[in-house]
Protein backbone atom coordinates (compact mmCIF):
# COMPACT_ATOMS: atom_id res chain seq x y z
CA UNK A 1 0.00 0.00 0.00
CA UNK A 2 2.92 2.44 1.00
CA UNK A 3 4.72 1.26 -2.41
CA UNK A 4 0.98 2.58 -4.42
CA UNK A 5 1.10 5.80 -2.64
CA UNK A 6 4.57 6.45 -3.51
CA UNK A 7 4.74 5.30 -6.93
CA UNK A 8 1.31 7.55 -7.26
CA UNK A 9 3.04 10.85 -6.21
CA UNK A 10 5.82 10.28 -8.13
CA UNK A 11 3.78 9.86 -11.23
CA UNK A 12 1.65 12.82 -10.22
CA UNK A 13 5.32 14.98 -9.83
CA UNK A 14 6.23 14.18 -12.82
CA UNK A 15 3.12 14.91 -14.72
CA UNK A 16 3.17 18.72 -13.91
CA UNK A 17 4.58 20.70 -16.49
CA UNK A 18 4.26 24.90 -17.18
CA UNK A 19 1.17 26.06 -18.66
CA UNK A 20 3.06 28.03 -21.56
CA UNK A 21 3.68 24.35 -23.10
CA UNK A 22 0.14 23.74 -23.29
CA UNK A 23 -0.44 26.67 -24.80
CA UNK A 24 2.53 26.39 -27.63
CA UNK A 25 0.83 23.49 -28.14
CA UNK A 26 -2.35 24.33 -28.49
CA UNK A 27 -1.55 27.33 -31.02
CA UNK A 28 0.49 25.13 -32.83
CA UNK A 29 -3.09 22.82 -33.38
CA UNK A 30 -4.33 26.19 -34.39
CA UNK A 31 -2.01 26.94 -36.71
CA UNK A 32 -2.46 23.51 -38.59
CA UNK A 33 -5.53 23.70 -38.78
CA UNK A 34 -5.81 26.66 -40.31
CA UNK A 35 -3.51 25.17 -43.18
CA UNK A 36 -5.38 22.22 -43.59
CA UNK A 37 -8.64 24.60 -44.06
CA UNK A 38 -6.56 26.92 -46.79
CA UNK A 39 -5.70 23.34 -48.63
CA UNK A 40 -9.34 23.45 -49.25
CA UNK A 41 -9.74 27.30 -49.73
CA UNK A 42 -7.41 27.24 -52.51
CA UNK A 43 -8.33 24.54 -53.99
CA UNK A 44 -5.41 22.60 -54.20
CA UNK A 45 -6.12 19.57 -56.21
CA UNK A 46 -4.24 15.97 -56.89
CA UNK A 47 -1.10 14.26 -54.91
CA UNK A 48 -0.29 17.38 -53.37
CA UNK A 49 -3.91 18.09 -51.84
CA UNK A 50 -3.92 14.50 -50.81
CA UNK A 51 -0.25 14.61 -49.28
CA UNK A 52 -0.67 18.22 -47.34
CA UNK A 53 -4.17 16.79 -45.63
CA UNK A 54 -2.21 13.45 -44.24
CA UNK A 55 0.47 15.34 -43.43
CA UNK A 56 -1.25 18.13 -41.25
CA UNK A 57 -3.36 14.86 -39.90
CA UNK A 58 -0.54 12.86 -39.11
CA UNK A 59 0.89 16.36 -37.18
CA UNK A 60 -1.94 17.30 -35.47
CA UNK A 61 -2.88 13.65 -34.34
CA UNK A 62 0.43 13.15 -32.99
CA UNK A 63 0.57 16.88 -30.84
CA UNK A 64 -2.63 15.59 -29.21
CA UNK A 65 -1.77 12.20 -28.20
CA UNK A 66 1.59 13.06 -26.85
CA UNK A 67 1.32 16.25 -25.45
CA UNK A 68 -2.48 16.73 -24.63
CA UNK A 69 -2.72 12.77 -23.45
CA UNK A 70 0.57 12.91 -22.07
CA UNK A 71 1.56 9.61 -24.22
CA UNK A 72 4.94 11.35 -24.50
CA UNK A 73 5.65 11.01 -20.65
CA UNK A 74 4.14 7.86 -20.10
CA UNK A 75 6.27 4.59 -19.66
CA UNK A 76 7.19 2.34 -22.59
CA UNK A 77 4.95 -0.48 -21.88
CA UNK A 78 1.44 1.48 -21.36
CA UNK A 79 2.26 3.06 -25.22
CA UNK A 80 3.32 -0.10 -26.51
CA UNK A 81 -0.10 -1.78 -25.63
CA UNK A 82 -1.84 1.61 -26.86
CA UNK A 83 -0.13 2.53 -30.09
CA UNK A 84 0.99 -0.97 -31.47
CA UNK A 85 -2.86 -2.70 -32.00
CA UNK A 86 -4.01 0.13 -34.04
CA UNK A 87 -1.20 -0.73 -36.22
CA UNK A 88 -3.20 -4.32 -37.67
CA UNK A 89 -5.34 -1.61 -38.82
CA UNK A 90 -2.73 -0.41 -42.28
CA UNK A 91 -3.61 -4.45 -42.83
CA UNK A 92 -7.18 -3.99 -42.95
CA UNK A 93 -7.14 -0.85 -44.87
CA UNK A 94 -5.27 -2.79 -47.15
CA UNK A 95 -7.40 -5.79 -47.83
CA UNK A 96 -10.77 -3.56 -48.00
CA UNK A 97 -8.63 -0.97 -51.00
CA UNK A 98 -8.18 -4.28 -52.97
CA UNK A 99 -11.20 -5.70 -52.16
CA UNK A 100 -13.23 -1.97 -53.18
CA UNK A 101 -10.99 -1.88 -56.70
CA UNK A 102 -11.99 -5.20 -56.98
CA UNK A 103 -15.88 -4.52 -56.82
CA UNK A 104 -15.59 -0.93 -58.61
CA UNK A 105 -14.00 -3.13 -61.36
CA UNK A 106 -16.73 -5.69 -61.72
CA UNK A 107 -19.40 -2.71 -61.05
CA UNK A 108 -17.95 -0.99 -64.71
CA UNK A 109 -17.49 -4.35 -66.27
CA UNK A 110 -21.10 -6.00 -65.57
CA UNK A 111 -23.30 -3.24 -64.40
CA UNK A 112 -22.96 0.34 -66.15
CA UNK A 113 -25.08 0.84 -69.30
CA UNK A 114 -22.67 2.60 -71.78
CA UNK B 1 17.38 -8.38 -4.69
CA UNK B 2 17.54 -5.00 -5.51
CA UNK B 3 17.41 -2.05 -2.67
CA UNK B 4 16.79 0.95 -4.08
CA UNK B 5 13.76 1.78 -6.21
CA UNK B 6 15.10 3.24 -9.42
CA UNK B 7 16.56 -0.06 -9.65
CA UNK B 8 13.40 -1.78 -10.04
CA UNK B 9 12.20 0.75 -12.53
CA UNK B 10 14.71 0.75 -15.43
CA UNK B 11 13.57 3.29 -18.79
CA UNK B 12 13.24 2.13 -22.03
CA UNK B 13 13.47 -1.22 -23.85
CA UNK B 14 14.65 -2.68 -20.45
CA UNK B 15 11.89 -1.53 -18.47
CA UNK B 16 9.20 -2.34 -21.14
CA UNK B 17 10.42 -6.38 -20.51
CA UNK B 18 10.52 -5.51 -16.54
CA UNK B 19 7.37 -4.22 -16.71
CA UNK B 20 6.01 -6.76 -18.68
CA UNK B 21 7.48 -9.35 -16.33
CA UNK B 22 5.71 -11.76 -13.78
CA UNK B 23 4.76 -10.92 -10.53
CA UNK B 24 3.91 -7.50 -10.40
CA UNK B 25 1.37 -4.95 -12.58
CA UNK B 26 1.82 -4.08 -15.62
CA UNK B 27 1.19 -0.43 -15.90
CA UNK B 28 2.50 1.77 -13.07
CA UNK B 29 -0.27 4.10 -13.32
CA UNK B 30 -4.30 3.61 -11.31
CA UNK B 31 -7.27 1.31 -12.75
CA UNK B 32 -9.18 4.10 -13.83
CA UNK B 33 -6.54 5.72 -16.21
CA UNK B 34 -5.30 1.76 -17.66
CA UNK B 35 -9.02 1.30 -18.10
CA UNK B 36 -9.91 4.74 -19.79
CA UNK B 37 -6.60 3.70 -22.24
CA UNK B 38 -8.06 0.35 -22.86
CA UNK B 39 -11.57 1.71 -23.78
CA UNK B 40 -9.83 4.64 -26.22
CA UNK B 41 -8.02 1.68 -28.11
CA UNK B 42 -11.57 -0.09 -28.30
CA UNK B 43 -13.15 2.94 -29.92
CA UNK B 44 -10.22 3.67 -32.06
CA UNK B 45 -11.57 0.35 -33.46
CA UNK B 46 -15.00 1.51 -34.11
CA UNK B 47 -13.85 4.04 -35.93
CA UNK B 48 -11.45 2.84 -37.75
CA UNK B 49 -14.44 0.57 -39.06
CA UNK B 50 -16.14 3.35 -39.87
CA UNK B 51 -13.94 5.35 -42.01
CA UNK B 52 -12.65 2.51 -43.82
CA UNK B 53 -16.40 1.50 -44.55
CA UNK B 54 -16.81 4.70 -46.14
CA UNK B 55 -13.35 4.15 -47.97
CA UNK B 56 -14.77 1.04 -49.79
CA UNK B 57 -18.14 2.92 -50.35
CA UNK B 58 -16.38 5.71 -51.49
CA UNK B 59 -13.53 3.98 -53.75
CA UNK B 60 -16.40 1.20 -55.15
CA UNK B 61 -19.08 3.80 -56.27
CA UNK B 62 -19.25 3.97 -60.22
CA UNK B 63 -21.13 7.59 -59.35
CA UNK B 64 -19.30 10.81 -58.59
CA UNK B 65 -18.61 11.30 -55.20
CA UNK B 66 -20.21 14.90 -54.22
CA UNK B 67 -17.87 17.58 -53.14
CA UNK B 68 -17.98 17.66 -49.72
CA UNK B 69 -16.35 21.62 -49.92
CA UNK B 70 -19.38 23.10 -52.37
CA UNK B 71 -22.15 20.71 -50.06
CA UNK B 72 -21.19 22.17 -46.72
CA UNK B 73 -20.34 25.87 -48.17
CA UNK B 74 -22.28 28.79 -46.38
CA UNK B 75 -23.37 32.09 -47.41
CA UNK B 76 -22.48 34.62 -45.22
CA UNK B 77 -23.06 38.15 -45.62
CA UNK B 78 -22.91 37.72 -49.44
CA UNK B 79 -20.26 36.00 -49.59
CA UNK B 80 -20.09 32.38 -50.30
CA UNK B 81 -17.09 30.18 -48.43
CA UNK B 82 -16.65 26.82 -48.69
CA UNK B 83 -16.46 24.20 -45.72
CA UNK B 84 -17.02 27.33 -43.49
CA UNK B 85 -18.98 26.11 -40.72
CA UNK B 86 -16.71 22.54 -40.54
CA UNK B 87 -13.70 24.61 -40.05
CA UNK B 88 -15.59 26.84 -37.03
CA UNK B 89 -16.54 23.66 -35.42
CA UNK B 90 -12.50 22.28 -36.01
CA UNK B 91 -11.49 25.32 -34.48
CA UNK B 92 -13.91 25.12 -31.39
CA UNK B 93 -13.60 20.76 -30.81
CA UNK B 94 -9.35 22.20 -30.90
CA UNK B 95 -10.12 24.98 -28.28
CA UNK B 96 -11.92 22.98 -26.13
CA UNK B 97 -9.11 20.31 -25.87
CA UNK B 98 -7.22 23.04 -24.70
CA UNK B 99 -9.03 24.36 -22.13
CA UNK B 100 -9.31 20.61 -21.06
CA UNK B 101 -5.70 20.15 -21.22
CA UNK B 102 -5.57 23.25 -18.76
CA UNK B 103 -8.09 21.63 -16.69
CA UNK B 104 -6.28 18.57 -16.52
CA UNK B 105 -3.12 20.67 -15.07
CA UNK B 106 -5.32 22.61 -12.95
CA UNK B 107 -6.31 18.97 -11.03
CA UNK B 108 -2.84 17.93 -10.71
CA UNK B 109 -2.11 20.75 -9.18
CA UNK B 110 -5.42 20.06 -6.69
CA UNK B 111 -6.39 23.66 -7.60
CA UNK B 112 -10.28 22.54 -7.74
CA UNK B 113 -11.60 25.52 -8.37
CA UNK B 114 -9.56 26.16 -11.60
CA UNK B 115 -9.84 22.54 -12.75
CA UNK B 116 -14.09 22.15 -12.40
CA UNK B 117 -14.33 26.12 -14.29
CA UNK B 118 -11.64 24.86 -17.13
CA UNK B 119 -14.00 21.71 -17.75
CA UNK B 120 -17.28 23.59 -17.86
CA UNK B 121 -15.88 26.21 -20.27
CA UNK B 122 -14.58 22.76 -22.14
CA UNK B 123 -18.48 21.32 -21.79
CA UNK B 124 -20.05 24.61 -23.33
CA UNK B 125 -17.61 24.39 -26.32
CA UNK B 126 -18.64 20.87 -26.82
CA UNK B 127 -22.27 21.55 -26.57
CA UNK B 128 -21.85 24.52 -29.18
CA UNK B 129 -20.49 22.07 -31.35
CA UNK B 130 -23.31 19.91 -30.95
CA UNK B 131 -25.48 22.49 -31.93
CA UNK B 132 -23.66 23.27 -35.27
CA UNK B 133 -23.50 19.82 -36.28
CA UNK B 134 -27.58 20.06 -35.33
CA UNK B 135 -27.28 23.21 -37.60
CA UNK B 136 -25.29 21.27 -39.99
CA UNK B 137 -27.58 17.98 -40.23
CA UNK B 138 -31.33 20.36 -40.75
CA UNK B 139 -29.56 22.08 -43.16
CA UNK B 140 -28.58 18.84 -45.60
CA UNK B 141 -31.90 17.27 -44.53
CA UNK B 142 -33.47 20.04 -45.55
CA UNK B 143 -31.60 20.01 -48.78
CA UNK B 144 -32.87 16.47 -49.72
CA UNK B 145 -30.03 14.38 -48.43
CA UNK B 146 -30.65 11.01 -46.83
CA UNK B 147 -28.99 7.89 -45.88
CA UNK B 148 -30.00 6.58 -49.20
CA UNK B 149 -29.32 9.24 -51.74
CA UNK B 150 -28.93 12.82 -52.32
CA UNK B 151 -29.01 15.16 -55.19
CA UNK B 152 -25.65 15.59 -55.13
CA UNK B 153 -24.08 12.74 -56.35
CA UNK B 154 -23.08 9.17 -54.86
CA UNK B 155 -26.06 7.76 -52.52
CA UNK B 156 -23.46 6.68 -50.12
CA UNK B 157 -22.28 10.27 -49.21
CA UNK B 158 -25.90 10.40 -47.04
CA UNK B 159 -25.27 6.97 -44.88
CA UNK B 160 -21.22 7.67 -44.31
CA UNK B 161 -22.08 11.56 -43.45
CA UNK B 162 -24.54 10.59 -40.98
CA UNK B 163 -23.40 8.25 -40.00
CA UNK B 164 -19.95 9.23 -38.99
CA UNK B 165 -20.90 12.26 -37.76
CA UNK B 166 -23.65 10.84 -35.96
CA UNK B 167 -21.47 8.62 -34.13
CA UNK B 168 -18.94 11.30 -33.43
CA UNK B 169 -21.45 13.44 -32.49
CA UNK B 170 -22.92 11.12 -29.87
CA UNK B 171 -19.52 10.84 -28.26
CA UNK B 172 -19.26 14.57 -27.99
CA UNK B 173 -22.79 14.67 -26.44
CA UNK B 174 -21.79 12.03 -24.09
CA UNK B 175 -18.30 13.76 -23.28
CA UNK B 176 -20.36 16.71 -22.68
CA UNK B 177 -22.51 14.67 -19.80
CA UNK B 178 -19.33 13.29 -18.41
CA UNK B 179 -16.96 16.22 -17.88
CA UNK B 180 -20.15 18.10 -16.47
CA UNK B 181 -20.97 15.42 -14.01
CA UNK B 182 -17.17 15.26 -13.22
CA UNK B 183 -17.06 18.66 -12.70
CA UNK B 184 -20.23 19.17 -10.50
CA UNK B 185 -18.80 16.71 -8.19
CA UNK B 186 -15.40 18.37 -8.12
CA UNK B 187 -17.34 21.85 -6.45
CA UNK B 188 -19.16 19.77 -4.41
CA UNK B 189 -16.11 18.74 -2.91
CA UNK B 190 -16.49 14.81 -3.57
CA UNK B 191 -12.76 14.14 -4.04
CA UNK B 192 -11.78 16.82 -1.36
CA UNK B 193 -11.12 13.73 1.27
CA UNK B 194 -8.81 11.78 -0.65
CA UNK B 195 -7.66 14.72 -2.39
CA UNK B 196 -6.45 12.30 -5.58
CA UNK B 197 -8.18 14.46 -8.65
CA UNK B 198 -6.99 12.28 -11.18
CA UNK B 199 -10.26 11.97 -12.58
CA UNK B 200 -9.61 14.74 -14.24
CA UNK B 201 -7.02 13.66 -16.35
CA UNK B 202 -9.15 10.53 -16.92
CA UNK B 203 -11.99 12.66 -18.52
CA UNK B 204 -9.74 14.54 -20.54
CA UNK B 205 -8.31 11.63 -21.84
CA UNK B 206 -11.44 10.54 -22.95
CA UNK B 207 -11.96 14.78 -24.96
CA UNK B 208 -9.28 14.53 -26.12
CA UNK B 209 -9.53 11.25 -27.71
CA UNK B 210 -13.02 12.71 -29.51
CA UNK B 211 -11.00 15.88 -30.51
CA UNK B 212 -8.13 13.55 -32.59
CA UNK B 213 -11.20 11.29 -34.03
CA UNK B 214 -12.63 14.83 -35.79
CA UNK B 215 -8.98 15.27 -36.75
CA UNK B 216 -9.38 12.11 -39.29
CA UNK B 217 -13.26 12.93 -40.18
CA UNK B 218 -12.32 16.21 -40.73
CA UNK B 219 -9.22 15.10 -42.95
CA UNK B 220 -10.89 12.34 -45.02
CA UNK B 221 -14.93 12.85 -44.74
CA UNK B 222 -14.70 16.94 -45.63
CA UNK B 223 -11.58 17.65 -47.37
CA UNK B 224 -10.57 14.26 -49.02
Amino acid sequence: MSVDIQTHTEDQAHQEHPISLYLKVWLLLFFLSGLSYLVDYMQLQGILRWSLILIFMALKAGLIISVFMHMMWERMALICAILIPPLCLSLFIGIMAMESDYTLLSRILFFTRS
Amino acid sequence: MQTTHTLEDPKGVKGFVSDWAGDKNTFKVSWGKAMMWIFLLSDTFVFSCFLIGYMVVRMSTTEPWPNASEVFALEIAGHHIPLVLIAIMTFILITSSGTMAMAVNFGYRKDKMKAALLMIVTAVLGLSFVGMQAFEWSKLIEEGVRPWGNPFGAPQFGSVFFMVTGFHGLHVSIGVIYLATVAIKILKGHYEQSGNYEIVEISGLYWHFVDLVWVFIFALFYLW
